[in-house]
């Protein structure tokens, strides 16, 4: 099994959550991030006042996979999050060593 | 503006005469030509020194004669009128100023913000009551004193019920005085309330409260009774020259001529310059320039200044206390004003940042409204345009540059639109009234109708109006910068103005009042 995250544009959460849906995956935990990567932050101006602000807002996606399905998931956010701009965001894959869903306890793949 | 229970000898038995032969008529008919049966009365009364100004107290007249008597001086329309602009002024304050103010602090603060608005009304309406219209709108038997500061003869409204009559700009022509009371109240609450942006984020509650009740006490009363007092069209004139009113009986600024129609120099520059000697009293916020504190709900912000374009109607087409022409002068000016201010602020945005910005349109429509307080009833509507076309870059200079480069932190820039948007509204007042740009001339008060027009008999000495316009101006700014400083010393040292540190970064919010603005 694989350990997905994937830090996207916010308006792309959409998109990508109905491909990922399509695709199979049967679930996913969305947090709003703030972060910096090569796309430099915005600047703001109140009445003359400049803040450049360095952390951008992003969303992370959380989503584990079985080991067939993961490379399609990478693939799929990757396809669907993409604007072709910098600050698109990135994606990682972990080992998940295991998975148990609560209310059955069922383990590995089932669990997912 | 009188707000004594007066009528003059001749006025009252005119008057009566009058109403007399009124009743014999329909209702209907029975008000307009008793009032100007009554105006001719009324004024050759004031005109003639032989008929000199007695004290009568309408509840000493019998019923039927009292009920005639406020038949002829009290106009239902006028009274609504007053009322609702009561309402409307109150409506700025809370919650336009509040929102508008807090939707510019940090989240920590906004309660604090809101608090400190709101207890300001509060507490202030009680002070008013206690002693601010007596100390603004009476008159002092202390000749020296009568020119700068009201008696307390009126002190928790002594003498005031429901049958006792204050003065509008036409002779014979008056309000309640219980209205006159609540419009007047609702502008001295609302002018130490905007005292606070400049000392956002950093100011202890109680010891704030304190100053205010202090800052009514010695600044605003009396800059109020140097502007706006006066006997009122049927006895000011007949009071100059007689003795303990050698140049009239009304304020020093009111008495030289100054035009201030709804409050440029008191409501605005005065509390403007409060405003920026606290925020110097006080000292930088910690973390200012260092620290990035953009407002948190721009939002709010809009909500407020919307809120607060819609009261000033109130606030500026109120102030000509009749609802007459001169009230719907005072609104288009107010409405074309503003808009015209919101434009030039985001023009300037374009130009200088870039990019037009809410926060600019908020800001510049604020500026707008305070430059044209004072011109409004005596502008034309292009004129008033125009006003608001200069005063947004002129705000936005000070706003932008002057307080970057002199390095205060007025927080939230009550100095840079209030004070310096009045200064522009004050002088461009002289300017403005002018006949040949559109504006209405000095108003002469002694003719009845008042109504808004040029008087052809005086021409309009722009040169002499804009010195008496730089003079209130100077009076205001000392006055204030002066007494505030004197007051922020006075509570400082008492019981200190500024939070803790700690307290201040961990927010107002939860430090002064126990509570968050946002539980989510």
């Amino acid at each position: 099994m694989k350990f997905i995250i994937a830090i996207i544009k916010p308006f792309k959460l959409d998109e990508v959550r109905e491909a990922l849906g399509a695709l199979g995956v049967a679930g996913m935990t969305v947090t709003e991030v703030k972060g910096f990567g090569r796309q430099k932050g915005q600047t703001e101006i109140y009445r003359g006042a400049e803040y450049t602000t360095n952390m951008l807002p992003k969303v992370k996606i959380e989503v584990a996979a079985s080991d067939e399905l993961a490379p399609r998931v990478v693939e799929t956010i990757q396809q669907t999050a993409t604007t072709e701009a910098i600050g698109d965001g990135k994606i990682f894959v972990f080992d998940l060593a295991s998975a148990t869903r609560i209310r059955t306890g069922e383990t590995g793949d089932t669990a997912l | 503006m009188i707000r004594k229970l007066l009528c003059g000898a001749g006025a009252l038995g005119g008057s009566l005469f009058a109403a007399t032969t009124a009743f014999a008529q329909a209702a209907t008919d029975a008000a307009s030509s008793a009032s100007s049966a009554v105006a001719t009365a009324a004024a050759t009364a004031a005109a003639s020194p032989a008929a000199a100004p007695a004290l009568i107290n309408l509840t000493k007249l019998s019923a039927a004669a009292q009920t005639a008597a406020e038949a002829t001086m009290l106009n239902k329309g006028d009274n609504a009128w007053m009322l609702v602009s009561s309402a409307l002024v109150l409506l700025m304050s809370i919650p336009a100023l509040a929102l508008f103010y807090g939707g510019l602090v940090r989240t920590k603060n906004m309660l604090s913000v809101l608090m400190q608005v709101f207890m300001i009304i509060s507490i202030g309406s009680l002070v008013w009551v206690g002693w601010g219209y007596s100390e603004a709108f009476t008159a002092n038997s202390n000749a020296t004193l009568a020119p700068w500061v009201g008696g307390l003869s009126k002190a928790f409204l002594k003498g005031v019920d429901a049958t006792t009559v204050a003065a509008t700009f036409s002779n014979n022509v008056y309000l309640p005085e219980y209205t006159y009371i609540i419009f007047q109240m609702t502008f001295a609450i609302i002018t130490p309330a905007l005292i606070v942006g400049s000392l956002a984020d950093r100011v202890k509650f109680w010891p704030l409260m304190l100053f205010m009740v202090l800052w009514m006490t010695f600044v605003y009363f009396p800059i109020a009774h140097i502007v706006w007092y006066w006997a009122g069209p049927d006895f000011y004139f007949a009071s100059i020259g007689q003795p303990g009113t050698p140049l009239g009986d009304g304020g020093f600024m009111f008495n030289k001529g100054a035009l201030d129609f709804a409050g440029g120099t008191v409501v605005h520059i005065n509390a403007g310059i409060a405003g920026l000697v606290g925020c110097l009293f006080l000292g930088k916020r910690i973390g200012y320039g260092k620290e990035p504190m953009p407002p948190h709900s721009l939002t709010m912000t809009m909500i407020g200044a919307s809120l607060l374009w819609v009261g000033w109607f109130g606030f500026n087409a109120g102030s000509a206390l009749e609802s007459t022409s001169a009230a719907s002068l005072a609104f288009i000016n107010t409405f074309v004003a503003t808009a015209a201010a919101a434009f030039s602020w985001i023009l300037c945005d374009q130009l200088v940042h870039g990019k037009p910005s809410m926060l600019g349109a908020a800001s510049g429509a604020v500026a707008g409204l305070v430059a044209v307080t004072p011109a409004s009833g005596y502008a034309g509507p292009l004129g008033s345009i125009a006003l608001g076309l200069v005063v947004s870059p002129v705000c936005f200079f000070f706003v932008g540059w002057v307080k970057n480069k002199f390095n205060y932190d007025d927080a939230l820039d009550v100095f840079g639109v209030h004070c310096i948007g009045g200064i522009v509204g004050a002088l461009g007042t002289g300017i403005l009234a002018a006949p040949s740009l559109g504006g209405q001339g000095a108003a002469d008060y002694s003719k009845f109708p008042y109504i808004s027009g040029t008087d052809p008999h005086n021409a309009y000495d722009m040169a002499h109006q804009m010195v008496v316009q730089a003079t209130g101006v100077s009076i205001t700014l000392l006055w204030s910068g002066i007494g505030s400083a004197i007051l922020y010393f006075i509570v400082d040292k008492l019981f200190g103005l500024r939070p803790s540190e700690d307290a201040e970064r961990e927010g107002l919010d939860i430090t002064e009042h126990g509570e968050r603005a946002y539980n989510y």
